[in-house]
Order: C-alpha cells, then sequence, then structure tokens
C-alpha cells in the first residue's frame, strides 16, 4: 500500500502566557490516491492545525514537529521553504471554507484562476486561460469564457465555492484539501458542491483530505475517517465500518447526539456528550475524554491510553475492549 | 375558532436597494404575501435558503422591521397598538451567534438582569432571586453570574442568552438559527433544553432554521419558504412523510445524515439560486423545478389547502 502523503506521530505546540498549547498530540494521516480521508471533530480538536503544518502554513507562534512526513516520496520536513512553496498550489492544493473571504475583492475570477498555473508551470497566458474555462465549465458553470471577466461579487456562494475548486484543481494537483468546503452553503447547493468534488476526484484520481464537524457530510462521502479529540485521534477506519459499529466512546456520543428524520423520535430527548473539552493547555495524564466518558474507570486517569488495532486501518483508543464498546452502543441503541 | 397566538396576514416586506451608483433604487421583495399561524404551545419551523426571507418574517413581528403591507396580530390585537415594552415582554428572540450577541464587557448577571431593569421591574433581591432561578432553568452553575462571556464556551453562552430571553416569561420565542454556530454535542444539549422549556414554562417557539434535520425533531409545524413566499406548510410529520411541492422534496432529499450507505443525493436542481431583485416569472422556482412546464412560466400558483397541508404549485405530488 502506497500512501500519497504519510504523516507519523505529528505535534503541533503553542506557546502562550498560560503554558503551552497542545493543539495536535501525535496525529497519524494516511491518504492515497483516489480516496477520501475525511477528519471529524468537533471545533478546536486540531483538525485544520494538523493540515496546515502539512502546508507548513502554521501561524509563526506555534512549533511542530513530526516523526515522519512523506508526500509522494519526498521528505517534506527536510524540504526548503521554496520547495514548500512550489508544493503549494501545485501539488497540494487547498479549498477554504469561506469562498466570501478566500477569492480577492480586486481582481477577476479568470486572473485568480490563472495566477497558480503561470506561477508554477511555464505557460502561456493564453494556455492558462483555456485551462481556466475548462475547468469552470468542467465544475458545472455556464457560460465559462465570460465568467473570467467577472469579479467574485457578482458571483452566488455556491459559485464562488465552485470556482475556488476549479481554482485548485488549475495545476491538476495529486492531492487536494477541503477545509470545511460546505459548511458557508445551502443545504441544496452543499449536496451539489460534494457530488461535484466526488465526482471530480474520482476522474482526475486524486487524494482528498476533507475537514468538516458534519458527520452526515463524512459518511456519504470520506473512504476513511479519522475522528480527533482534543487533539488525538480518537478512532479511525473504513467509513462503513466506523458508523455501523463506533468503538469509542466519544465517536458513539457524537453518533448519539445527532436527529435523523424517520429514526430518532421527535420531541424526544437526544443523546449528549456532558461535560466539556478539556483545556488544551498543559500535558494530560490519561485519556483526553475521561472527564466526559461515561464509561470512565481508574485507568483511565492515571495510565496513557495507547491505540488499539482492530485490524490494518481500523483503530481506537480506549482502554475498553471492543466487545464491550460494542455492547456499549447497543444499550445505547435500545433506550 | 381558536385564535392563533401569532397570526401574520399578507406580510409584504420591500426594501429599496441600491443597484449601482448612478442607477435608481431597485425594489427586492424579502416577503412576500406570508400569512402564517401560530397558536399556543406550537413549535413551527420556517425552513428555507438564505436569502429567502425567513429572517425578515423575524424582524418585522419582532418590530425591528416594519412591514411594507400586511398586519401583525399577535393574541388578537394588531401589533402596532402595542408599546415596544410591552412587546419585548411578551415576545423574546435567540440569536444564531453567541458570541456576538452578549456583550463582552457585562457580566452574565448583568447580561440577564437587563430585561428586569429595562422593565423596571422588582427590586434588587427580587433581580437576584431571579436570576438565579433562571441560571438554573437553563442548566447554568449560580456561580456564573459573576463571569464573563469571554470566559463561557459557546453552549454555555448559548444557554445566557436563553437565559436573558425567558427572563421576562415571554408568551413567543423566535430562535433564529438557535444551534447552527454549535457543535454538535451541544447542539443536542441545547435542543433538549429548548424542549424541556416548552413543556415546563409553557413556551411557544417560532424556529428559523436550515437544518432540516433540527426542525424534524423539535417543530410540531413546518412552513418552507423560497424567494419570499411559504411555498408548503403542514404538520411536522406529514410534510417529512408526504412532501407536495419539488422544493421541499429536493430540500429533504439534500439532507445528510449519517448514513454511509446511502451516499450522495442527486437534487436535480440547477445551480443557480435566482436573484431576488429580478425574480423569475409565474412560480418563482420554476428555472430550477424538474416538473416545471409551461403554465408555471406563466402563472404564480396559488396556494391550495388540502386537509390542514398548504402548497403552492401546479403539479403537486
Amino acid at each position: 500500500m502506497n500512501a500519497l502523503l504519510e504523516v507519523k506521530g505529528l505535534h503541533v505546540d503553542i506557546p502562550l502566557e498560560a503554558g503551552v498549547l497542545h493543539a495536535v498530540r501525535g496525529v497519524d494521516i494516511a491518504v492515497e490516491r483516489g480516496k477520501t480521508l475525511a477528519l471529524v471533530g468537533e471545533s478546536g480538536c486540531g483538525k485544520s492545525l494538523s493540515v496546515l503544518s502539512v502546508m507548513n502554513l502554521l501561524p509563526q507562534k506555534a512549533k511542530w514537529r513530526v516523526d515522519r512526513i512523506f508526500f509522494d516520496g519526498l521528505n517534506l520536513d527536510h524540504a526548503s521553504a521554496s520547495q514548500m512553496a512550489d508544493i503549494r498550489g501545485s501539488k497540494i492544493a487547498m479549498i477554504f471554507q469561506e469562498p466570501m473571504t478566500s477569492l480577492n475583492p480586486c481582481y477577476t475570477i479568470g486572473n485568480q484562476l490563472e495566477e497558480a498555473l503561470l506561477t508554477h508551470k511555464n505557460v502561456s497566458r493564453q494556455e492558462a486561460q483555456d485551462r481556466a474555462v475548462f475547468l469552470l465549465e468542467k465544475v458545472g458553470i455556464t457560460a465559462a469564457a465570460s465568467r473570467l471577466r467577472q469579479y467574485p461579487h457578482q458571483l452566488s456562494g455556491g459559485l464562488r465555492q465552485r470556482v475556488m475548486i476549479a481554482m485548485g484543481l488549475m495545476c491538476d494537483p495529486p492531492l487536494i484539501i477541503a477545509d470545511e468546503p460546505t459548511t458557508a452553503l445551502d443545504v441544496t447547493i452543499q449536496a451539489q458542491i460534494l457530488a461535484l468534488l466526488a465526482s471530480i476526484q474520482k476522474e482526475f484520481d486524486m487524494g482528498m483530505i476533507l475537514i468538516t464537524h458534519d458527520l452526515g457530510v463524512v459518511a456519504r462521502i470520506a473512504d476513511k475517517v479519522n475522528i480527533m479529540y482534543c487533539g488525538q485521534v480518537v478512532e479511525s477506519g473504513e467509513a462503513s465500518d466506523l458508523f455501523e459499529n463506533p468503538l469509542h466512546p466519544y465517536t458513539q456520543g457524537l453518533l448519539r447526539c445527532i436527529p435523523i428524520p424517520g429514526k430518532t423520535n421527535p420531541g424526544a430527548h437526544l443523546g449528549s456528550i456532558p461535560g466539556m473539552v478539556p483545556t488544551p493547555i498543559g500535558q494530560q495524564i490519561g485519556c483526553v475524554f475521561q472527564n466526559r466518558c461515561q464509561y470512565v474507570m481508574n485507568q483511565c486517569q492515571s495510565t496513557r491510553v495507547g491505540v488499539t488495532q482492530i485490524s490494518a486501518g481500523r483503530e481506537y483508543r480506549c482502554l475498553l475492549d471492543p466487545e464491550t464498546c460494542r455492547k456499549n452502543m447497543n444499550k445505547g441503541k435500545r433506550k | 375558532m381558536t385564535t392563533a397566538l401569532l397570526h401574520t396576514e399578507d406580510l409584504t416586506k420591500v426594501y429599496q436597494i441600491s443597484a449601482g451608483i448612478f442607477k435608481g433604487k431597485k425594489s427586492l421583495t424579502a416577503a412576500n404575501g406570508i400569512s402564517l399561524d401560530i397558536n399556543l404551545g406550537e413549535v413551527v419551523g420556517l425552513v428555507g435558503e438564505s436569502g429567502c426571507g425567513k429572517s425578515t418574517i423575524a424582524k418585522i413581528i419582532m418590530g425591528l422591521e416594519k412591514a411594507t403591507s400586511g398586519n401583525v396580530f399577535f393574541a388578537g390585537a394588531p401589533i402596532e397598538n402595542m408599546d415596544r415594552e410591552e412587546m419585548s415582554r411578551r415576545i423574546q428572540p435567540i440569536f444564531q451567534d453567541p458570541y456576538s450577541s452578549l456583550n463582552p464587557r457585562k457580566s452574565i448577571e448583568a447580561i440577564v438582569s437587563l430585561p428586569y431593569r429595562v422593565h423596571k421591574v422588582g427590586n434588587k433581591a427580587q433581580m437576584e432571586a431571579r436570576v438565579e432561578e433562571i441560571l438554573e432553568i437553563v442548566g447554568l452553575p449560580s456561580r456564573m453570574r459573576y463571569s464573563y462571556p469571554n470566559q463561557l464556551s459557546g453552549g454555555q453562552r448559548q444557554r445566557v442568552a436563553i437565559a436573558r430571553a425567558l427572563m421576562m416569561s415571554p408568551e413567543l420565542v423566535i430562535c433564529d438559527e438557535p444551534t447552527s454556530a454549535l457543535d454538535v454535542s451541544v447542539q443536542s444539549q441545547i435542543l433538549n433544553l429548548l424542549l424541556d422549556l416548552r413543556d415546563k414554562q409553557g413556551l411557544t417557539y417560532m424556529i428559523i432554521t436550515h437544518n432540516l434535520c433540527v426542525v424534524e425533531h423539535i417543530a410540531t409545524r413546518v412552513a418552507v419558504m423560497y424567494l419570499g413566499r411559504i411555498v408548503e406548510e403542514a404538520e411536522t410529520k406529514t410534510l417529512f412523510a408526504n412532501p407536495r411541492h419539488p422544493y421541499t422534496n429536493a430540500l429533504l432529499a439534500s439532507v445528510l445524515t449519517p448514513e454511509p450507505q446511502l451516499g450522495l443525493p442527486e437534487t436535480h436542481l440547477g445551480i443557480a439560486y435566482p436573484n431576488p431583485i429580478d425574480p423569475p416569472s409565474g412560480c418563482t422556482f420554476h428555472p430550477r423545478c424538474p416538473k416545471a412546464t409551461k403554465a408555471c412560466k406563466q402563472t404564480r400558483p396559488e396556494a391550495m389547502v388540502e386537509a390542514d397541508h398548504l402548497v403552492a404549485c401546479h403539479h403537486p405530488e
């Protein structure tokens, strides 16, 4: 198995006055070509910082270290600033959440689309323009040639996000990172954009990292899922298996929180996860989820909780054995 | 016939917006003939995409905007005759973003007790007792009254906003996207709280949201809006089991639940949400509608009511 991007033991620390904030604590990421990996978690769990450190785009104050980071056979840990600049945009493209703020209002769509290609590849303006028109059509924008002269404010939110996707594809990157690509969009548009991302990814055989907090989106589009909590991956596996048999108490709790039309009982209490995310400042002894877990035991507070592997790529970070975890989930179901 | 707690009649709001420096003003019809009843104890969900006018209606009901035409009746009396204080005592809002709806320079106690001071109710001791009581109702520890908003998490802030809204025991609470700024685990806590409060305090809610899962869970009746008009309205169960308008159908199909075997839905809606300044002729939904015919382009479908199920479509299902 050859991963397109392989990250092992990623740590991101942010020194603050109150102490060191351990935003990411030993995260592993592996993406293959043609597959989608979803990083899921609530705000502040470190999902965005994890991928920003891969791109070397962290804020200056933040320090990161990693045991191993390989992209397409290249060791990114030893990559120089200019090598990274070359990779960003041309080898790894990023689609951000807010198409409102990530497009420059002062330049035309065409200008911004062509920029990436002109910077990274030795092409003429005409070739760049042709590619822009081709990709705009690919992402479902009609009258693409005339759109090139338009400014971002002349487009709707859904169209802007399509432009962002086209922009990411300009250099035909092997890996695309989508950070909450549909959060700012309406539901009907969200479904369209996700379908578009999925079909483009298949067509161009790209790897994709999808960052989101929406488990509904993840379930429908991801091949593999990493559930993150407080800077750690607490559970990972194939999407189908993970949603069918969630093992970690946090994943189970999250799934119980979501109302599903036709499945949950309207008006009845939804499941919830009591308590709050612990402060990420300072070292935490034991399990990161201990203060909100309903199955907490004495060992959870004192022992470092390692990863339990069930099968290749199916892991979780909890002291309970998988059998007990499954039983716990079923108990919740009957309730 | 019982009188509804809130009754709007043909509510229309037209904004005059500038189309460019040297061009004249253009009119944008944000709400177009909205007639909506909210009965005591109901939870009415108002759903639709951004720009469909759902927040405009909330603003008119709360008296923050004046309707261009049409009337709002609260408990049988026209709302213009109510003075602002009385209105704010009986109708209260809960906003989307608890990060911007709370004053960062005021303590939680000051924020929550403000309605008492505005309405000049009770003395200091009564006010403090009420704050204590209301914080307990929304599930916040009493010590938090001395905290400031920046010391609280998103869920706790939303609880403070709810506490402030409930201070004067209002009859109608208008929640504008009450959970969309919150994480999933917190969202379910707030939904549970809203449901509890409805039972215990006898509240009536109007919930504005684009999240259909939330609506299905909490609302008793749903009105679906598209470009300033209500296109379908029914009991929640009926609407989810038997949607009649193609737009409602598309909305329901777009709901993404955590069920990996289902894959991505195909909504068959073209990409363009129409420009509200220049809405399409006839049925405003026809450019995106898979069932559109010639009639849809020419005439606007009137709302028909059948067995308490309103739908405005030439070809309902």
